[in-house]
C-alpha cells in the first residue's frame, strides 16, 4: 500500500470525488425538508425544490403584478450593472496606480503609505459617508466596491511591477526605450495577466460589497431583492438568490480565466500556435 | 587618440565592503575584453558601471572622454546570463522593439510599411543569429543557447558602440557553448562593436579575448575579508602572451584555494 501523500486520483475519480459532497449537501437538503414538510405543510424554513421551481417560474418568467417587470431578470441586471462597473473601475485604478507605485520610486514614496492606510480601513465603516457624499443612487454602491478592492488590486500589482526583474527593465534602457515606452511596451503587457489575477482574486469581496450595498439602500438587485423577501421568511426566493449569485460569480472568475489564456498565452505557457509556423504549433502541444 | 573606455583610479565601495580598488585602464575601440575572476571579485561590478545601472564611488570612469552616463543607453548593449528577453513577446518582436522604440516615441509601436521595415531588419539579424526557423515563437518555446541567441541579436539591432556580455554562456552546455562563441567572433569581426565579456571559465576567456583581464585582490586581510577591493591584476594581450601567464594564473589560483579561498572574501 502507497503512502497516503502518494496516492493520486484519476481524471474521473476526481470529478467524481467533486461532486460527492455536492450531491450529499442536496440530499441531506432534501430529507431534511422533507421530514420537516411531512411535520408541518406550511414550514418555510426548508422548501422542497419544486417551490424553488414555483417562485422562480414567477419572479423570471412571469410580470410583476405591479409593475409589468420580470424582477429576476432586472435584479440581476442591476447587480451586474453595478459590479461591472465597480469591478471594471477598480482595475483600472488599480492598473494606473499599481504601475506608477511599482515602477517609478518617486511616486511609491508618495502614494504608498496612504494607500497601505486606505486599505486597511475597513470599507463598511465608509458606506454612511458614501451614502451621505454620492446619495442612495447607483453611485454610492458603485463607490463602495471601488473603495473595498481598488486597495488591494494597487497593493498587489505595485508588488507585481516590482517582481520585474530588474535585468528586464535595464534591457528596454538599452533599446533606447524611455520611461512612458517602458510603461507601454514592457511594463503593462507584462502586468495585465497579472491584473485578471487580482481582478479574480477580488470578485468575491466585491459580491460582499455590493449585496451590502443593495440590503441597506437600494430598490432592485440581487442583494436588495434577498434583504426584502426575509421579512416574510421566504427561503424559496432567497435559496435560488443565492445560487444564482454563486454561479454568476463563477461564470465571471471562468470568462476572466479564460480571456486571460486568450489574450496573453506566454503567461500560459501556450505556444504561438495561430499566428506561426506547424513547428511552433508541435511546441504548444507539447507545452499544454 | 582618446580611447573608447577609460578607467582613471576608481574605486567602488558598499557602506564598508570595498569591491574594486584602484582599477585603471584604458580600452581602444573594436577590442574584444574578457574578464575573469572568481565570484565576489567585482567583475559584474566593473560591468554594471560601464552599463551605467551602477557608479565608481572614487576615480573616474570615461566614455570617450567624457564621464560615462549614470543610467543605461543604447549605445552600450547588454546580455545578461538569464532574463534578458521580454517573455511576452515573439522573437521577431523581441528584437524589432529597439527599433519601434527609435521610430515611434508616443507609442513605441509601428505600423504599416514602417513595420515591415522593422521587421525585415530584424529578420535579417535574426537570420544571422541562427534564429530564421523560429521568428514566431515566445522565449518559452526556446532552448537556452536559442534565449542567449536572442538577447544577442536585440543588442546589436541598436548597433551600439559596445557590447556587455555578462556570463552570457555560464548556464550552457559544453556543446552549445562552442557554437555561442563562433557565433559571437562572428559578430563581433562583422560589427566591429567592442565587446566587454565576464566570464567564469579562464579557457573560454583566453579563447574568445583579444585582451584577457584578471580581477583579484592583491592584499588579503583573513579577519576582514572585505577590507580589501579587486583590481585588474593581469593585463593580458592575448595572442601574444606566452604559455607561461596561463600556467602562472591558474598556479596563483591554486594557491589562493589553498589559503582556504575559493572566491574573492
Amino acid at each position: 500500500m502507497k503512502r497516503m501523500v502518494n496516492l493520486q486520483p484519476s481524471r474521473a475519480a476526481r470529478i467524481g470525488l467533486g461532486l460527492l459532497p455536492l450531491v450529499l449537501l442536496v440530499l441531506a437538503y432534501w430529507l431534511a425538508s422533507d421530514a420537516r414538510l411531512a411535520e408541518n405543510p406550511n414550514d418555510k424554513l426548508m422548501p422542497a425544490f419544486g417551490s424553488f421551481i414555483d417562485a422562480i417560474e414567477r419572479l423570471a418568467f412571469e410580470p410583476n403584478k405591479r409593475s409589468g417587470e420580470y424582477l429576476f431578470w432586472n435584479d440581476t441586471a442591476a447587480s451586474l450593472k453595478r459590479i461591472g462597473l465597480g469591478v471594471g473601475l477598480s482595475a483600472l485604478i488599480g492598473l494606473v496606480f499599481g504601475i506608477a507605485c511599482g515602477l517609478l520610486p518617486l511616486v511609491r514614496a508618495g502614494l504608498s503609505p496612504l494607500v497601505t492606510i486606505i486599505s486597511l480601513i475597513p470599507p463598511m465603516a465608509i458606506l454612511p459617508i458614501l451614502f451621505i457624499v454620492f446619495g442612495l443612487g447607483e453611485l454610492s454602491k458603485v463607490m463602495l466596491i471601488v473603495i473595498g478592492i481598488s486597495p488591494f488590486i494597487i497593493r498587489d500589482l505595485q508588488g507585481r511591477v516590482m517582481e520585474i526583474s530588474q535585468e528586464i527593465l535595464i534591457k528596454a534602457q538599452t533599446l533606447g526605450a524611455n520611461t512612458w515606452q517602458i510603461v507601454v511596451r514592457v511594463v503593462l503587457p507584462q502586468v495585465l495577466p497579472r491584473l485578471l489575477d487580482a481582478v479574480r482574486l477580488s470578485l468575491g469581496s466585491a459580491w460582499l460589497f455590493l449585496i451590502a450595498a443593495e440590503a441597506i439602500a437600494a430598490t432592485e438587485g440581487l442583494g436588495y431583492r434577498i434583504f426584502l423577501v426575509r421579512r416574510y421568511m421566504s427561503m424559496d426566493i432567497i435559496l435560488p438568490y443565492v445560487a444564482w449569485i454563486a454561479l454568476l460569480a463563477f461564470a465571471m472568475d471562468w470568462s476572466l480565466k479564460t480571456l486571460s489564456r486568450w489574450l496573453f498565452p506566454w503567461y500560459f505557457g501556450i505556444g504561438a500556435s495561430d499566428k506561426a509556423s506547424t513547428e511552433s504549433t508541435k511546441v504548444a502541444e507539447r507545452t499544454a | 587618440m582618446t580611447p573608447l573606455i577609460e578607467a582613471r583610479r576608481v574605486w567602488r565601495e558598499y557602506g564598508g565592503n570595498i569591491v574594486l580598488e584602484n582599477v585603471n585602464a584604458r580600452v581602444n575601440a573594436g577590442e574584444f575584453i574578457t574578464i575573469v575572476g572568481a565570484s565576489g571579485c567585482g567583475k559584474t561590478t566593473f560591468l554594471r558601471m560601464l552599463l551605467g545601472s551602477d557608479s565608481p564611488s572614487r576615480g573616474e570612469l570615461l566614455l570617450q572622454g567624457d564621464t560615462i552616463p549614470d543610467e543605461p543607453g543604447p549605445d552600450r548593449g547588454i546580455v545578461f546570463q538569464r532574463y534578458s528577453v521580454f517573455s511576452h513577446l515573439s522573437v521577431l518582436q523581441n528584437v524589432s522593439l529597439g527599433l519601434e522604440f527609435e521610430r515611434s516615441p508616443l507609442l513605441a509601436r509601428l505600423f504599416g510599411t514602417s513595420r515591415r521595415n522593422a521587421e525585415s531588419t530584424a529578420r535579417e539579424l535574426l537570420t544571422t543569429v541562427g534564429l530564421g526557423h523560429a521568428l514566431h515563437r515566445y522565449p518559452f518555446e526556446l532552448s537556452g543557447g536559442m534565449q542567449q541567441r536572442l538577447a544577442i541579436a536585440q543588442s546589436l539591432i541598436k548597433r551600439p558602440e559596445i557590447l556587455l556580455l555578462d556570463e552570457p554562456f555560464g548556464a550552457l552546455d559544453p556543446g552549445i557553448r562552442k557554437d555561442m562563441h563562433e557565433l559571437i567572433l562572428g559578430l563581433w569581426r562583422e560589427t566591429g562593436v567592442t565587446v566587454f565579456m565576464t566570464t567564469h571559465d579562464l579557457e573560454e576567456g583566453f579563447y574568445l579575448g583579444t585582451r584577457l583581464w584578471v580581477f583579484d585582490k592583491i592584499r588579503h586581510d583573513p579577519d576582514n575579508p572585505n577590507r580589501y577591493g579587486a583590481h585588474i591584476s593581469y593585463d593580458i594581450p592575448l595572442g601574444k602572451c606566452q604559455p607561461e601567464v596561463l600556467d602562472e594564473i591558474a598556479a596563483n589560483r591554486v594557491k589562493a584555494t589553498h589559503a582556504g579561498r575559493s572566491d574573492c572574501r
